[in-house]
């Protein structure tokens, strides 16, 4: 789960991370009167969106009068905007973020993540802030600093202080980074964080060092101890599709093909769109019905699919091993009434022979399949017929 | 032969009395599977499908001699019921439970690192179907009925692709030793290698097939270990090749977020290591036999 900037920074404060001050925003008029309550004669107004890269969209603004912040946070509100991270569709602004701006020196990357070769927290640093870790990965390595938190103790203050000194600070200012990076390996633990980004980490003038900007992603599987993070939740930032398919316990990501996928378990999802294409055709979404797939499980699933205007066919896919395949059969016929564009059936594992009868018996129009490739050629084939009677 | 469990292992079942576990226990007993007790803090004493429950793992393991256990936990409870199964010196825990958080599990795999290699517990999941040595024992969710006893070692992160899997070697008439699964989460109990291993020691198993997706490093060492050190064919497949970059494919461990994620990296690593690569899903029984044929010849 991604959270907004603002709320990252909420929580690192409570960390003793240092910040600027800010307040949020929702309208234009809102966002001028925080600036006049923030003090200050410069400031940042930033779009509050899930992505990174937001300054290069038109993103982040620097005002200098209470009218520019207007302004600004006016042409950012109620707008979609594009980045390289969100894709074409972009993500629509509802909130801006009024900061108190100041001048600085220096522009420093903290980044942390949870390390799956090591099984660990990795603890990210270079002195080269601003610019995107990956590029740096690519183009200098050698100025990426690292550390690997022991899990049985967590970060130590001396692992903090050789990254610190190895961004080339003076000890003033390492003695307030080391601050910064305690508190964010204590905020990341303890909010069950998968990745933390400070980019940048700025240094002033007179030796402070601040977090300009904060990005936090949580574990989904966490939840259940995080209601404060849980009710940081903003739907309007997810696809409509997906936030549904989450409250019905489903999962579901939409693709750019024209074949509806329905299917258990999560590799046989994502190897059943992979054969579709070994096949000739695109699948249009991943979606996992999961161990249980009840008849109105089934049903959200066939309501989640035709969701997508493009969809042609429908497959379903099911190896039951919990399951059995005559529920599903059940749940899948009385969705299938009325359908308006090709259904394709593969049913296998426990009682696959009833279940397979119920399909025969339903008197629809569904098409059977025995092997995962005979289900994802049928499935071609009947996409590409639909689409020709429709003259698409 | 087979490996880490048979039908003399002695099982027990952690959260024992709950709906699933008992739906479960009772599968696994039907199989084959020597389940001695199970565990429930505060119904000890009591008898669940004639077997005896206990309040703890430790007091389970000294009245039953248990080796291995089937953990049936929820998320919340998982990780401490991972340590007290390794704390109660238990040979494996499988547990099934889909959503611990993932630092738990880096927690757990830490704690482990307090027994010496020889007393350390092996985990296998989460956010697996479980363990089949065909015909022998099963330790897990999966249906039984479609692996047909052979010599065939199976390993997978995902549950349906190792029931697609078992279901092809029949067709062609092969059938399995024993069928791992490793479980989709982004830090494991146990990995491909582990289970690889097992498989090259077993001298029943003739060749493995090693079943991967999308997200972690786990396939590309697996893969260098085998062209370094194993007699055995391996057949590799990596699912998600049609998986868009960042977003998460159902399983928490199942996404594109480094470089040599993505399954055409993978894949093309697996190659490079020598292994036969399935070009589909549909072809795991078919590339097998090939194996089988190239190691013959």
């Amino acid at each position: 789960m991604d959270i907004h900037e603002y709320q990252a920074k909420e929580i690192l404060a409570k960390y003793g991370v240092t910040v600027q001050p800010g307040r949020v925003a929702y309208t234009p008029e809102q966002a001028a009167f925080a600036a006049t309550e923030l003090g200050g004669w410069h400031w940042a107004v930033k779009a509050q969106i899930h992505s990174g890269a937001r300054g290069k969209a038109g993103g982040v603004k620097l005002c200098k009068t209470y009218h520019d912040v207007q302004e600004a946070a006016g042409s950012m509100i109620g707008k979609r905007l594009v980045t390289h991270q969100t894709g074409p569709e972009g993500k629509l602004c509802e909130r801006v973020y009024i900061e108190v701006a100041e001048a600085f020196e220096k522009e420093l990357y903290l980044g942390f993540v949870l390390d799956r070769k090591a099984e660990r927290i990795r603890v990210i640093a270079s002195a080269e802030g601003g610019m995107e870790i990956e590029e740096l990965a690519q183009t200098a390595p050698e100025k990426i600093l690292q550390q690997i938190v022991e899990p049985a103790v967590g970060l130590q203050a001396f692992q903090a202080r050789e990254l610190a000194f190895g961004m080339g600070l003076n000890i003033k200012q390492v003695q307030r980074a080391v601050s910064i990076i305690m508190g964010c390996y204590r905020a990341f633990r303890e909010k069950d964080a998968t990745m933390l980004e400070i980019n940048p980490m700025v240094v002033t003038k007179d030796d402070r060092v601040i977090a300009l900007d904060a990005k936090m992603s949580f574990d989904d599987n966490a939840m259940f101890r995080l209601p404060d993070i849980s009710e940081m939740r903003d739907l309007a930032q997810e696809d409509p599709r997906e936030a549904e398919a989450s409250q019905h316990n489903l999962n579901y990501v939409g693709l750019e093909g024209d074949i509806g996928c329905i299917i258990n378990g999560a590799g046989l999802a994502m190897a059943t769109m992979d054969t579709i294409k070994y096949a000739g055709g695109e699948p249009a979404n991943f979606l996992d019905v999961g161990g249980g797939a009840s008849p109105e499980r089934v049903a959200v699933a066939f309501k989640l699919v035709l969701s997508d205007p493009n969809v042609s066919a429908i497959l379903v896919n099911i190896f039951a091993g919990i399951n059995r395949c005559d529920w599903i059969a059940e749940g899948v016929v009385a969705a299938a009434k009325g359908l308006q564009v090709p259904l394709i059936v593969r049913l296998v594992g426990t009682n696959y022979i009833e279940g397979r009868k119920i399909i025969e018996n339903s008197g629809l129009p569904i098409i059977g399949a025995e092997t995962l490739l005979e289900a994802c050629q049928k499935a071609v084939a009947a996409a590409k017929e639909h689409r020709a009677k429709l003259g698409k | 032969m087979s490996i880490l469990i048979d039908e003399k292992t002695p099982v027990i079942v952690q959260g024992f009395t709950g709906d699933k576990a008992t739906f479960h226990a009772k599968e696994m007993i039907e199989y084959g599977t020597h389940v001695v007790g199970g565990v429930t803090p505060g119904k000890g004493g009591q008898k669940h499908l004639d077997r005896p429950v206990f309040n703890t793992v430790k007091a389970a393991v000294d009245a039953t001699g248990a080796r291995a256990s089937l953990a049936f936990v929820p998320p919340p409870f998982a990780a401490d019921a991972l340590m007290e199964a390794a704390d109660a010196g238990l040979e494996l825990v499988c547990i099934i439970t889909d959503g611990i958080p993932a630092q738990d599990m880096m927690r757990v795999k830490r704690y482990l690192m307090r027994y010496p290699k020889e007393k350390r517990t092996t985990i296998v999941g989460p956010n697996c179907a479980g363990i089949i040595s065909a015909g022998k024992a099963m330790l897990g969710i999966m249906p039984g009925h479609i692996y047909q006893r052979g010599s065939i070692g199976i390993v997978s992160r995902s549950g349906t692709l190792g029931y697609e899997a078992a279901e092809q070697l029949r067709e062609v008439g092969l059938g399995v030793t024993t069928s791992v699964g490793i479980g989709g989460d982004p830090i494991n109990g146990s990995s491909f290698l582990d289970h690889l291993v097992r498989f090259e020691n077993d001298p029943e198993t003739e060749a493995v097939i090693m079943i991967g997706e999308i997200g972690g490093p786990q396939e590309a060492e697996a893969a260098e270990w085998v062209s370094k050190n194993m007699s055995k064919p391996v057949v590799g497949y990596v699912a998600g090749l049609t998986a868009p970059k960042g977003r998460r494919m159902g399983h928490a461990g199942a996404i594109i977020s480094a470089t040599g994620d993505s399954a055409a990296e993978k894949s093309e690593i697996m190659k490079s290591f020598g292994l036969l690569v399935a070009p589909s899903a549909n072809d795991f029984g078919k590339t097998v036999l090939e194996a089988l044929k190239r190691k013959a010849a």
